[in-house]
């Protein structure tokens, strides 16, 4: 035991990090683009605050494309985009743009579930205090659905997580490509098993912290 | 003072052009707790959400205080909004707010300072006697304490007038006596003219010094509480009353709660 973390535990530590830092990283950026999408995708729907039909087709098919490509083919696919954005398809840095444009999509369609959970007559009732739409936005409908965006985004992090297996594909390391490189390519089921622990502890972390935070900034 | 003249309201619909209001003339005066009473469905609520523009008429012109604000938009019907409190059938608090929250927001989307819109708060929800549960949240209070809280919000900016869309159909009849008697000391201390929607003649025999009776988007009666109810003019009218009377006769005295 102490013989193997003497081998592979910089190794397993170093993986550790980059999944976090990749999944963290492109987690905050498909917020950055995902969020105001879904924002406008939500106000734009026939019963939403600015009802606008032709907004919100495009923004629902561009969801939707983005949504139903393959992560591996996405990856390879936008490499030319990736360079442009951080100068190489390499490493962390070539791995978190492909996951931030394969959560985008993702992010937006969620925020805006959240948001049409927002029961109508608070909006209404807003309306009627003189609140602008903004005003709205911002204190009405983003605040009463925090704890569902809250519940969005652990799951948007635990597949981030999942996705950033993928990401070894570009040489960006991480417990997901020890796990492949060590177990499936050269049969050290040890090693594999120790990543696969890794992500099961730090995945269960993630989603029982986001759960508790959900649950306790809920008043309802 | 309010006025409608010719006021209509038709909802346009692939199936088909539904037609809630027609007609409607009405004068509001300064003072009163204007009552305006039919079925569901009869247009109550397409009635009272015209007068802060919630819904637009597609006829007729709408007059507040002497001027017309039937097109009124943007920052002009803000305003106008801030003077028209409003509360609802199912109080339509923010349930991720503190009650002394709730009241603070009409004075937030204002643009107030935070101290002078809490002190402003807590003198409102002294007035409904709820001060002490401004720090907890909308679900750890009772019905008629959140219509309480709701009210304190609707007179956050000392609003001229008060509309209230069904305020009292999802409580039971003590609760409903408090809520109404609390709108009366309002209208009377602080001089907030109120426009009562109900299906209730007993909420407009309680608390309405005029009342209109309204039937399939048509105004079909209007004047004194008191005269309408010794002498109704309509059918709709008679009819109403006779199933308040029949209603209200039988030996417990319970009252059904409608919703609409």
């Amino acid at each position: 035991m102490i013989e193997f973390f003497d081998k592979y535990g910089a190794l397993l530590a170093q993986g550790t990090i980059d999944t976090l830092v990749m999944s963290i990283a492109s987690c905050v950026f498909a917020y950055v683009i995902g969020l105001p999408l879904g924002i406008w995708f939500a106000v734009t729907t026939p019963n939403g605050l600015r009802p606008n039909k032709a907004v919100n087709t495009v923004l629902g098919w561009i969801i939707n494309i983005g949504r139903s490509i393959p992560f591996i083919i996405l990856l390879v696919a936008i490499i030319p985009f990736t360079r442009l954005v951080v100068g190489t398809s390499l490493g962390v840095p070539g791995a978190v743009v492909p996951l931030t444009v394969a959560a985008a999509p993702f992010v937006a369609r969620i925020v805006e579930q959240s948001l049409a959970e927002v029961d109508k007559d608070l909006i209404e009732a807003a309306h009627s205090f003189g609140a602008s739409n903004m005003q709205i936005i911002m204190k009405v409908m983003l605040k009463e659905s925090l704890p569902s965006l809250v519940r969005g985004v652990a799951i948007t992090f635990v597949n981030l997580f999942g996705y950033s297996a993928m990401a070894g594909t570009v040489g960006a390391g991480g417990l997901g490509d020890i796990a492949i490189r060590y177990g499936y390519q050269r049969f050290q089921g040890d090693v594999m098993l120790a990543a696969v622990i890794l992500c099961v502890v730090l995945v269960q972390v993630f989603q029982t912290f986001g759960d508790w935070l959900a649950r306790t900034i809920d008043k309802r | 003072m309010i006025e409608l003249i010719d006021v209509g309201k038709v909802y346009h619909a692939s199936a088909g052009d539904h037609r809630a209001l027609e007609g409607v003339n009405l004068r509001i005066e300064d003072g009163d707790i204007f009552g305006i009473i039919g079925e569901s469905g009869a247009g109550k609520s397409t009635l009272v959400r015209l007068l802060n523009l919630l819904e637009r008429p597609t006829e007729g012109r709408i007059i507040i205080d002497g001027s017309d604000i039937t097109d009124y938009q943007g920052r002009e019907l803000r305003e106008l909004r801030a003077n028209i409190g409003m509360i609802f059938q199912n109080f339509a608090l923010f349930q991720q707010r503190t009650v002394l929250q709730n009241v603070t927001f009409p004075l937030e989307v204002r643009g107030g300072k935070k101290e002078a819109n809490a002190k402003r708060a807590h003198e409102l929800l002294r007035l409904v006697s709820l001060d002490d549960k401004a720090s907890r949240y909308p679900s750890e209070l009772s019905g008629g304490q959140q219509q309480r809280v709701a009210i304190a919000r609707a007179l956050a900016n000392e609003p001229h007038y008060m509309l209230c869309d069904e305020a009292t159909s999802a409580l039971d009849s003590r609760t409903t006596v408090q809520v109404l008697d609390l709108l009366a000391h309002i209208n009377a201390e602080l001089g907030v003219t109120m426009v009562v929607i109900t299906h209730s003649l007993d909420v407009a025999k309680r608390v309405c010094n005029r009342i209109a009776v309204i039937d399939e988007g048509h105004i079909v009666e209007e004047g004194k509480t008191a005269d309408v109810f010794a002498n109704p003019q309509s059918d709709v009218t008679r009819e109403l009353l006779d199933w308040g009377y029949k209603r209200t006769d039988t030996p417990d005295g319970k009252e059904e709660v409608v919703r609409d």
